[in-house]
């Protein structure tokens, strides 16, 4: 008979230990990041920016909640995950679109592109960028909508006008604004996409809390400046102007839909600035980060394939 | 002379915890029954030589086998042997145990004589009689190692002292404590092997060692001390190899097929120590932490001595404890009950309170990449813990599941939680089951 003072001990195989690091920790690391972006898209667009802002958080989180208890699946909303879509998806649109058709932004977004799929860590492209491109090409005259800044809380249904991209795109270089108020965000365009100065404290935040690495923001905007110089653009603008900063280093960056090797975020950094100047410069849209992100996700099973690692040590010899 | 290692390979930061790190090593009090176990090292079982009722003394040969594949277990008490039972070991099998029940008086074997070596046959004779094994944690008996087909190929002693497992600080006071004993050992190494080379390979938390190693080893030129950056798993053997001397160890080879040899300092430190006094592994310097142990403590334990035991030197219990660690909390291995007696290989026993122990619930994957950046074998667990949940088995050997050295950083640093390194060890067992069934299936 074996003697032993304490029985019934947890049985476990090793590691015994973690860094502590949970799901719900990344996204809230992702929330604050993005408070900037938020706080700057109220500031310059208003109220109604704080209450899409609103609308889409809930409308997500409540249509993540109703899908998991009808379908009777695993709760997951605690993870934050949802409140991060929300976020995003409504930094990615114009301030003064109805409620109604940001709501079905947040369906899609969350159900569409996400639980039907199986849910978090399951879906094969960013729920808000699928949200803003079915917004888009349903409600183009509404998400075209660009409202000016600096309305504040004064207007409610304020005057709108078309984003520098849109002017840029129609050949209006006189009446393009200055890299230096894009890199403020005190230009027409997105609720969140427009101040590349918060984009960027909030960019930089997550690099350095090693939330996201640095391949896929600086593949993907380093091509579009190469591309912009090439075509003979002014870099500076393409990069300031629109979705580029915050696609690059808040959805490009997402784990689930972009690879995961360091030479896959390169990969898929080339191809997300390669196709958004392109769009930009010969496409019948205005503005590409979006949809080149939405190809890009498309592809990135293969890239992942691709780019698999190889074993750096020797098998081992038990 | 102080290198650098080259730092490539990958890993993570752990939390050091070396609570213990300037606690001398105290000597634990006689136990009343030692427990030897015929199985303490990879390779064949011992076989009990000594018979029940039979008087043994500090020392004495109690197991052997005529295979040279294996150690002898040597009695660490002196007194009656009033059993051989078959008790569960750790890893799940019966094995036979030979009990002996101390007599207080620890009087040694007439057979304990420092070994005479005259050649390198008579060097791997003694090594083998000594009953030592690798002491850093895989128990492989070292008087293989050191008599590989190729030794004339062999030049580089590698002398492990890395000890990057959080907790773990026995490693640490066998240098500061045995540092003559380690010198001794890697020259008797080198000597009696024909060895041009040695690394003695530390972490860069442990200045004291380095310190005192470099104070030492003064006009010694063939010996030289390389400074790991402490990043878990810089002890890891194939880490090891590839941070000293920049060699990879390609599938399927051995250390001595490069040309190396891994020894960790414990095992060194032991042989110079056999080679002067000439009595055989009879006891093992571990560390006692966890926040359900009293008094964390180093102690030289007697081999076959009972967990419980142990925990009641550092005080006892402080709290009910909820897991157990016969090693460190990466790649140490839990046990039901405190009732396990000490083997050779262990170099630490760790209590975690219910706190300590609690680890959360798994979630889905997020693909975050975490895990591929933190392998230092370079590989990709995410993908291979998708392939183990659809049974895809020729997945996870093209995805190079076998190469896994086990050392648990994709699960320290999954945010998921997911339990990747369980999954390989299971995965990479299957595929060994598999493969050795399509082998019988041929004859």
């Amino acid at each position: 008979m074996e003697d032993y003072k304490y029985g019934n001990l947890i049985i476990a195989h090793s590691p015994h230990i973690d860094d502590g690091v949970t799901t719900t920790k990344i996204m809230a690391q992702v929330l604050i990041a993005l408070v900037p972006a938020m706080g700057m898209s109220v500031l310059i667009f208003g109220h109604r920016a704080l209450l899409l802002l609103l609308i889409c958080v809930v409308f997500c989180v409540l249509f993540e909640l109703l899908f998991q208890r009808i379908t009777k699946r695993q709760e997951t909303i605690d993870d934050l995950s949802a409140v991060v879509t929300g976020v995003l998806l409504s930094l990615n649109l114009p301030s003064g679109l109805p409620y109604w058709q940001a709501i079905i932004g947040c369906f899609v977004a969350i159900v569409v592109a996400k639980q039907i799929f199986g849910g978090i860590g399951h879906n094969f492209v960013n729920p808000a960028i699928l949200g803003r491109v079915v917004l888009t090409v349903s409600f183009p005259q509404t998400m075209t909508s660009w409202p000016l800044p600096n309305q504040g809380f004064a207007s409610v249904d304020g005057t709108t006008g078309a984003t520098p991209l849109g002017e840029f795109a129609k050949g209006n270089l006189e009446q393009l604004p200055s890299n230096w108020e894009l890199f403020l965000g005190t230009v027409g365009g997105s609720a969140g996409e427009t101040g590349a100065f918060v984009l960027l404290l909030g960019g930089g935040f997550l690099l350095v809390r090693k939330i996201i690495t640095f391949e896929t923001p600086l593949a993907f905007l380093g091509i579009m400046v190469v591309f912009s110089l090439v075509a003979g653009e002014d870099p500076l603008f393409q990069i300031l102007a629109g979705g580029a900063m915050i696609g690059a280093f808040f959805m490009a960056t997402d784990y689930t839909t972009a690879p995961l090797t360091s030479k896959g975020k390169i990969i898929f950094g080339i191809g997300c600035g390669f196709l958004t100047m392109l769009i930009r410069l010969f496409g019948a849209y205005p503005e590409g980060v979006s949809f080149a992100i939405l190809f890009m996700n498309i592809l990135t099973p293969h890239i992942n394939r691709l780019t698999e690692t190889k074993p750096k040590m020797g098998t081992r010899n038990v | 002379m102080k290198l650098f290692g080259n730092g490539i390979t990958r890993g993570i930061h752990v939390e050091h915890h070396k609570n213990t790190k300037n606690m001398a090593t105290e000597t634990i009090d006689l136990p009343d029954r030692v427990y030897l176990s015929m199985v303490q090292h990879i390779g064949v079982r011992c076989n009990p030589i000594v018979g029940v009722g039979e008087h043994v003394d500090v020392g004495q040969p109690v197991g052997d086998t005529d295979v040279f594949f294996s150690a002898p277990v040597h009695a660490s008490v002196s007194g009656k042997v009033v059993s051989v039972e078959k008790i569960m070991s750790i890893m799940g099998t019966m094995d036979r145990h030979v009990v002996i029940e101390a007599d207080g008086n620890q009087t040694m074997w007439e057979g304990v004589k420092p070994p005479v070596v005259e050649n390198t046959q008579d060097f791997i004779q003694a090594v083998r009689s000594s009953g030592i094994v690798g002491l850093g944690g895989a128990a492989f008996p070292v008087s293989v190692k050191y008599s590989p087909q190729n030794l004339e190929m062999v030049d580089t002693l590698i002398v492990n002292g890395a000890e990057c497992e959080p907790y773990i600080t026995s490693d640490y006071r066998t240098m500061m404590e045995d540092t003559n004993y380690i010198i001794d050992g890697i020259e008797a190494t080198m000597k009696w092997l024909g060895l041009k080379e040695c690394y003695i390979a530390i972490e860069d938390n442990k200045p004291e060692a380095i310190a005192k190693f470099y104070e030492m080893l003064e006009g010694k030129y063939n010996i030289r001390i390389v400074i790991l950056k402490s990043k878990y798993p810089r002890g890891a053997e194939k880490v090891i190899i590839r941070e000293t001397t920049g060699k990879i160890l390609l599938p399927g080879k051995l250390p001595a097929d490069i040309g190396v040899l891994v020894s960790n300092v414990a095992t060194v430190g032991f042989l110079g120590k056999y080679m002067a006094t000439g009595i055989p592994l009879i006891d093992k310097r571990i560390t006692v932490d966890g926040l359900a142990v009293t008094t964390p403590k180093n102690l030289l334990v007697p081999l076959g001595t009972k967990i419980y035991k142990i925990i009641e030197a550092c005080g006892g219990y402080k709290e009910p404890p909820a897991k157990i660690i016969m090693g460190g909390p990466m790649m140490g291995r839990a046990i039901y009950n405190d009732g396990k007696p000490l083997i050779k290989n262990n170099n630490a026993i760790l209590a975690f309170d219910a706190k300590q122990a609690h680890l959360e619930e798994e979630s889905p994957c997020i693909n975050c990449g975490r895990c591929i950046r933190a392998c230092p074998t370079n590989l990709m667990p995410t993908l291979m813990n998708r392939a183990y949940y659809n049974n895809d088995w020729e997945e996870m050997k093209r995805l190079n599941v076998m190469a896994c050295i086990g050392c648990g950083c994709c699960s320290y640093v999954c945010p998921s939680k997911r339990m990747l390194n369980i999954v390989h060890s299971l995965g990479k067992s299957k595929i060994k089951e598999m493969e050795a069934a399509e082998k019988n299936g041929r004859l």
